[in-house]
């Protein structure tokens, strides 16, 4: 079929299929080119239990550390969202005892002092700026956690709503911060207490209250299949 | 072809598509094409369940086995717990969050039990936003009625107007929270709209809402020092002599041990089922969406609801190879993006409801309008630069980080080039039936989320699952701690295995898997070997 010849996205690796060379955890394997570094995992019969979660990319359970091919920088990746390619290494990182502060949010006097009794640890960066280059997510995590320290909790929460919480910023802090932790805190520190309250949610919360879409609920729920299927096409 | 020649039409259409209006589908023809196309409607892929409380009603093949499946658990095993709770919570995704936090509010002793890590789920990935109707032209009938006309019309009027109404004190608790909605100039929650609602009436945390909430809900559960067994699978109920539900059994999957747990309620929030890949389909689901908690309930004689119906999200990416199945957020519709076939036209209002939307892109490949990859895929462009086109540069980039960050990994810029997508597997729509607390015909058990049916009919609405969580999930936990005062723990039997080991053998013994699945086998058991000549 001609059409469908012309409509046929070429793909080198599908064209040109070929067994690559990597290593797991220093053991040598071969799998397939261009798999995901989660699916070489089960390519070599390997079981998969901590180390793989939502596999879209979006919560931090596949943080791995890999090399490319003679390359002698050691990078991270979430598993899920890297292909392999041959002569590369990996090992996925094992979860990372990290302290979390505890801590009721609502209740916080002064969240932005609070901030160095939580994680006293915060202010002690010393600028290597391995968190940012350790950081999947692109985010840059050094400056982030100078602006919780100053206090400028609004732009570290922009910052970091990138932040899928792989902790890969925290095995590599020689401060012994948890970078992607302060963060959240800061993070939560701005929502709940220095974002303006949405009045018109609560004006909507007191109608609900108050009872104002009662006459039109009764209308509604007293209709049958028929009328409601006529009354939900009018609805534009 | 190269890819960028084959986009060229895409380029080349567009100012010409930016001009046009498709209209949406007269309700005839939109059923006549849901019927031709829709997953749902190919018949051999479905089969009646043989025994059961839903004996007899069709399902998929995949999910009929998992529900007649064995349970691991034989009939001889002590049952002395060595966790005692007022309420046991099985799931860490939202729903399970929720429920957990509302129910500790209450005083209540809890235990949340996940199989993977707490929050490893679908909400963490949920991208296109939570509907509450805030804005003032907006009300929660209009969001009751624009949800019922999503779900054929099928959906449980009492659930519905439960989630609607509650919608917005949900908004309030999570932004106390500390949940950084996106807002607007003056303040107000800024709202955005959906395919198939009337009105805007989205909450988003730019695309990562469900992973906003979900950071937060975490970290919540762990402030509030609710106590946690993860990886902790759940492979059976308990029930007592009057069939209530009193306790699960989980397996550690770390040192592969039994833990019992004794419960006054049990809270099933294990969410839904992508990872069966019915009929074939990708899926956007995350890793341990198995269905656990349909055949948990199952076998406890719980009734499910609209199990027949799962919902197909028209955009999973079709190419790159490695991110087949990942879903392309709806917001890149909702926005403006145009569907555009081989041929660059536009074939759907890109903003009917999901249903129809995936109809019409597997109609445009079956008719031979598609756009095919090496590998067998096929799919139709989204043409994603058509928003900086539209809105500004810098717009895509902007408002969908997460999607640009995903595609650029592997060398795509998403505004710049359109993608190739195809349906995929994304959302269960049935589940356990429950009653508006939240609680199935089994007294004491109750499921929250995407596990429950009845709320979401024949076909869930964009932007309603983050909000059915949050509603459920706190009704859920609040139930079933306000009965923890006034009630012992009952008896830890597995009566209910019995009756259904027994009903089972009466139809010609069960379907031979052993249920729930807990982890899809996606391990290469043997390598393929070459025969020596």
């Amino acid at each position: 079929m001609a059409q469908e010849d012309t409509n046929v996205i070429d793909q080198p690796e599908v064209l040109r299929h070929k067994m690559v060379t990597i290593e797991i955890s220093g053991k040598k394997y071969e799998v397939p080119e261009g798999i995901t570094v989660i699916k070489a995992l089960w390519h070599t019969g390997q079981e998969v239990v901590r180390g793989a979660g939502c596999l879209g990319g979006f919560c931090g359970a596949c943080a791995t550390y890999y090399r490319t091919k003679d390359d002698p920088k050691v990078r991270t990746c979430l598993a899920c969202q890297m292909a392999v390619e041959d002569g590369m290494s990996f090992t996925i990182m094992p979860p990372f005892p990290a302290r979390k502060a505890l801590y009721d949010i609502q209740s916080l006097k002064d969240p932005k002092q609070d901030l160095f009794n939580l994680y006293p640890e915060a202010p002690l960066c010393r600028n290597c700026n391995a968190c940012t280059e350790a950081c999947p997510q692109k985010i840059d995590v050094r400056e982030g956690v100078w602006k919780a320290v100053f206090g400028d909790f609004k732009s570290v929460s922009e910052m970091f709503m990138d932040c899928v919480m792989c902790g890969m910023c925290t095995p590599v802090c020689i401060a012994d911060i948890a970078p992607n932790l302060v963060a959240l805190y800061v993070s939560r520190a701005q929502g709940a207490h220095f974002t303006e309250k949405p009045q018109g949610l609560d004006i909507r919360i007191k109608e609900i209250q108050d009872g104002r879409f009662n006459d039109e609920w009764s209308k509604v729920l007293a209709m049958n299949e028929q009328e409601l299927a006529d009354h939900c096409a009018t609805v534009k | 072809m190269d890819i960028h020649a084959l986009q060229q039409i895409v380029h080349q259409t567009r100012d010409a598509r930016r001009k046009q209006t498709i209209p949406k589908f007269s309700p005839a023809d939109r059923d006549q094409l849901i019927h031709k196309y829709h997953p749902d409607y190919r018949a051999s892929a479905y089969r009646p369940i043989r025994f059961g409380p839903n004996a007899d009603d069709k399902t998929v093949v995949e999910l009929a086995a998992l529900l007649e499946g064995d349970s691991s658990i034989p009939e001889q095993i002590d049952l002395t717990p060595q966790y005692t709770t007022d309420v046991l919570v099985i799931g860490g995704g939202g729903a399970g969050c929720a429920a957990a936090l509302h129910a500790h509010a209450t005083g209540a002793k809890v235990i949340l039990a996940t199989k993977l890590r707490l929050g490893d789920s679908n909400s963490v990935m949920a991208q296109g936003g939570m509907q509450i109707s805030v804005a003032p032209e907006d009300s929660p009938v209009t969001h009751f009625l624009d949800t019922l006309k999503g779900g054929h019309m099928q959906n449980d009027h009492d659930l519905l107007k439960v989630m609607v109404e509650e919608g917005p004190s949900i908004a309030k608790w999570l932004i106390e929270l500390g949940v950084l909605f996106d807002r607007q100039a003056d303040g107000n929650l800024h709202v955005k709209k959906g395919g198939g609602s009337s009105k805007p009436r989205l909450l988003t945390c730019s695309d990562y809402t469900g992973l906003e909430i979900m950071r937060v809900l975490k970290d919540e559960v762990l402030n509030q020092k609710i106590q946690l067994l993860e990886f902790c699978a759940a492979v059976e109920l308990l029930s007592d002599d009057n069939g209530q539900c009193t306790g699960a059994i989980f397996k550690d999957l770390d040192n592969h041990r039994h833990v019992v747990v004794a419960a006054k309620s049990v809270i099933l929030a294990t969410g839904g089922i992508g990872r069966l890949h019915i009929q074939g389909f990708p899926t956007s689901n995350h890793y341990g969406a198995t269905g656990d908690g349909l055949c948990l309930s199952y076998r406890m004689g719980a009734k499910l609801d609209h199990i027949d119906t799962f919902q197909y999200h028209p955009s999973g990416a079709v190419y790159p190879e490695q991110l087949i199945g990942a879903l392309v957020t709806e917001g890149i519709r909702s926005e403006g993006g145009h569907l555009v076939n081989a041929k660059g036209e536009r074939f759907v209002n890109e903003l009917d409801t999901r249903d129809v939307v995936s109809s019409s892109i597997i109609r445009e490949c079956e008719e031979g309008r598609g756009i095919r990859t090496m590998s067998g895929r096929i799919g139709v462009w989204l043409d994603t630069p058509l928003l900086d086109a539209e809105h500004g540069p810098g717009t895509v980039e902007k408002h969908f980080p997460a999607m640009m960050m995903q595609f650029e990994r592997f060398g795509i810029d998403i505004s710049k080039d359109p993608v190739l997508i195809y349906p995929t597997l994304h959302y269960q729509n049935g589940g356990v039936k429950i009653d508006a607390n939240s609680e199935t015909n089994v007294k004491n058990l109750f499921v929250a989320g995407e596990a429950s049916g009845g709320l979401h009919g024949r076909n869930r609405l964009m932007g309603n699952s983050l909000l059915d969580l949050m509603v459920f999930g706190k009704r859920s936990g609040l139930t079933a701690a306000s009965r923890a005062g006034s009630m012992p723990q009952g008896k830890l039997t597995l009566n209910h295995l019995q009756r259904f080991r027994a009903d089972a053998k009466k139809h010609g013994n069960s379907s031979g898997v052993i249920s729930p699945m807990i982890l899809p086998a996606y391990t290469r058991r043997e390598p393929e070997r070459t025969a020596t000549k």
